[in-house]
């Protein structure tokens, strides 16, 4: 029985690293319709650089994702305006192109760079700190922290996206591209700050994923794939959805893994089948599309 | 003196597809011009074409004098002239209020025109401020439309068919809000397929057949004949 309590839990808090994870790629998906196939190799990129700031600087990762964010920021920002922007228009392959090139070009960049080792962000104490619930039960402070952090970064973007005048922008030119412009809105420059705010949450997730687990630069495309189920389960176009796709997906993953432990990959695909069978534009769609 | 808005042989291509053939035009400050035409004709697209979406030549599009044939959409809505597009296009995921926000994003330039004043224009929008567009009814979401456009405080606005597929007291409703708009100084284009409502309401009138000019005049000046000649060809 406890066993069983113990696996929702940590499912619950697994399904943090995976709601950070999809929420890059639903925001992009949101404002550009861009299916980001370099999604996955962008969070490793991003703890390549969290790793590299702190080694540098001799920073806490805490801190240096700090330090990164606004370097993030700006490189997502170019990156949509010097080329993802050219690769969007009525034809939806360039930009699957592209992005799969992009996710072939950071892999092998890293692999050169860093060679294909592990790595891993080291933090100190809290890594292994944990919060005794009583019952064998205990929760790790990392894990926690990352299912907080996921919350705090679906209600930031909810705030943006809800709350002020940028927000709005990015819905009118999701909505219909024209008339955003007849609004007199630059949507190459909207597109470009959403990929920028797109790299800033994709670096948050990065700094989980590598205080969490080993990573090395070839673990990207099933990054990918989780970040991918979450978006799909939770319905694309609600963050909120998103972060509920991210708890299906970890839960499935952490109860499949307790029947048997190989069968946790495999448990998280099915219940993303599951899901699609059942609810096939997901849990929580946008209303109007 | 410049008129305020003019187009020198404005042509328009979607692809190979010629759809305006040399439109010459002039809207001077405070005029009200209204564009008629069969379906088809060209009208849409010729306010597309002035708005930016179409792009062109620099010099067949001059406001007030400075040519902006060649400047992108979002420029124009700046330099003071905003389209009412055709079939309303209102942001589906944005309330009425935050359609109508939207209208000055680009442009905060001052001017008689605020979220006040367009709640006074058409007071039904301000007790439905929160609900989602799709909800509201056809003459409403027209209005949300107008206003959208107000708010970037244009000096020129073009409307594309406000009228399409409304009863005719509500198409009244809304023609009621045209002398408030004028009354700021704001010329208007008028694209009507109601050739009576565009007659009562315009200053000069030009009728479009198949991408070409067929007759312009003075509504007072023109006959039922030589307009319906100009409408559906000889
Ligand atoms: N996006 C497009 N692609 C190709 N052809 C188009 C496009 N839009 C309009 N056309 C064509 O251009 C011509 C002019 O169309 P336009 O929409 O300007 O006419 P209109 O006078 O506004 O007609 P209506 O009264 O039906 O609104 C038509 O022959 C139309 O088929
Ligand atoms: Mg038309």
């Amino acid at each position: 029985m406890t066993s069983w309590l113990d696996a929702l839990i940590q499912g619950v808090l697994l399904g943090g690293l995976y709601a950070l994870f999809a929420a890059g790629l639903s925001l992009m998906f949101g404002v550009m319709r861009l299916v980001n196939l370099a999604h996955g190799d962008l969070i490793v990129l991003a703890a390549f650089v969290i790793l590299f700031l702190a080694a540098k600087l001799g920073l806490d990762p805490f801190v240096a994702v700090l330090v990164a964010l606004p370097i993030v920021f700006v490189a997502g920002f170019a990156l949509q305006y010097v080329l993802l922007n050219r690769t969007l228009g009525r034809d939806l392959l360039p930009p699957l192109l592209v992005t799969f090139g992009l996710s072939i070009i950071i892999e092998n960049g890293l692999l050169q760079l860093f060679s294909a080792d592990s790595q891993r962000l080291r933090s100190g104490a809290i890594e292994t700190a944990s919060i005794p619930l009583g019952g064998g039960i205990a929760i790790g402070v990392v894990p926690l922290l990352t299912l907080l952090s996921a919350i705090a970064v679906i209600v930031l973007l909810n705030l943006i996206f809800y709350r002020t005048p940028i927000g709005r922008a990015f819905r009118a030119t999701s909505d219909d591209l024209e008339v955003a412009q007849l609004m007199g809105i630059d949507h190459k420059r909207i597109f470009a700050i959403a990929m920028g705010l797109g790299f800033v949450v994709t670096t948050i997730a990065a700094l989980y994923l590598g205080l969490r687990a080993n990573f090395d630069p070839t673990i990207g495309p099933a990054r990918l794939l989780y970040a991918f189920e979450a978006v799909i389960i939770g319905g694309l176009g609600s963050f909120w959805g998103t972060l509920a796709g991210g708890i299906v997906l970890g839960l499935a993953q952490t109860i499949g893994a307790r029947i048997d432990p190989e069968w946790q990959i495999l448990a998280g695909h099915l219940a993303f089948l599951v899901v699609l069978v059942i609810k096939p534009r997901g849990l929580f769609p946008r209303a109007q599309d | 003196m410049h008129p305020l808005l003019e187009t020198r042989q404005l042509k328009a291509f979607y692809g190979d597809f010629q759809a305006l053939f040399g439109i010459d035009m002039t809207l001077d400050a405070g005029e009200t011009v209204a564009i008629i035409g069969a379906n088809g004709a060209g009208k849409s697209t010729f306010l597309k074409a002035i708005a930016g979406l179409i792009h062109g030549e620099a010099d067949n599009v001059l406001l007030d004098g400075t040519p902006i044939g060649a400047r992108s959409a979002s420029d124009i809505v700046r330099l003071g002239v905003a389209l009412v597009p055709e079939g309303r296009r209102l942001f589906p995921s944005l309330t009425v209020e935050e359609n109508l926000l939207i209208g000055d994003y680009g442009c905060k330039v001052p001017g008689p025109w605020t979220l006040d004043r367009v709640y006074a224009l058409f007071p039904v929008l301000r007790e439905r401020r929160h609900s989602a567009t799709p909800a509201l009814s056809g003459g409403q979401q027209q209005m949300v439309a107008i206003g959208r456009a107000l708010m970037s405080n244009p000096r020129v606005l073009l409307c594309d068919e406000i009228s399409l597929g409304l009863a005719p007291i509500i198409i009244a409703g809304i023609y009621a809000g045209l002398p408030q708009i004028k009354a700021e100084g704001t010329s208007v284009v008028l694209v009507e397929q109601d050739i009576v409502q565009a007659m009562k309401v315009a200053d000069r009138v030009y009728c479009f057949q198949e991408g070409r000019l067929s007759l312009t005049g003075r509504p007072r000046d023109l006959t039922r004949e030589q307009i319906h000649r100009a409408y559906f060809g000889a």
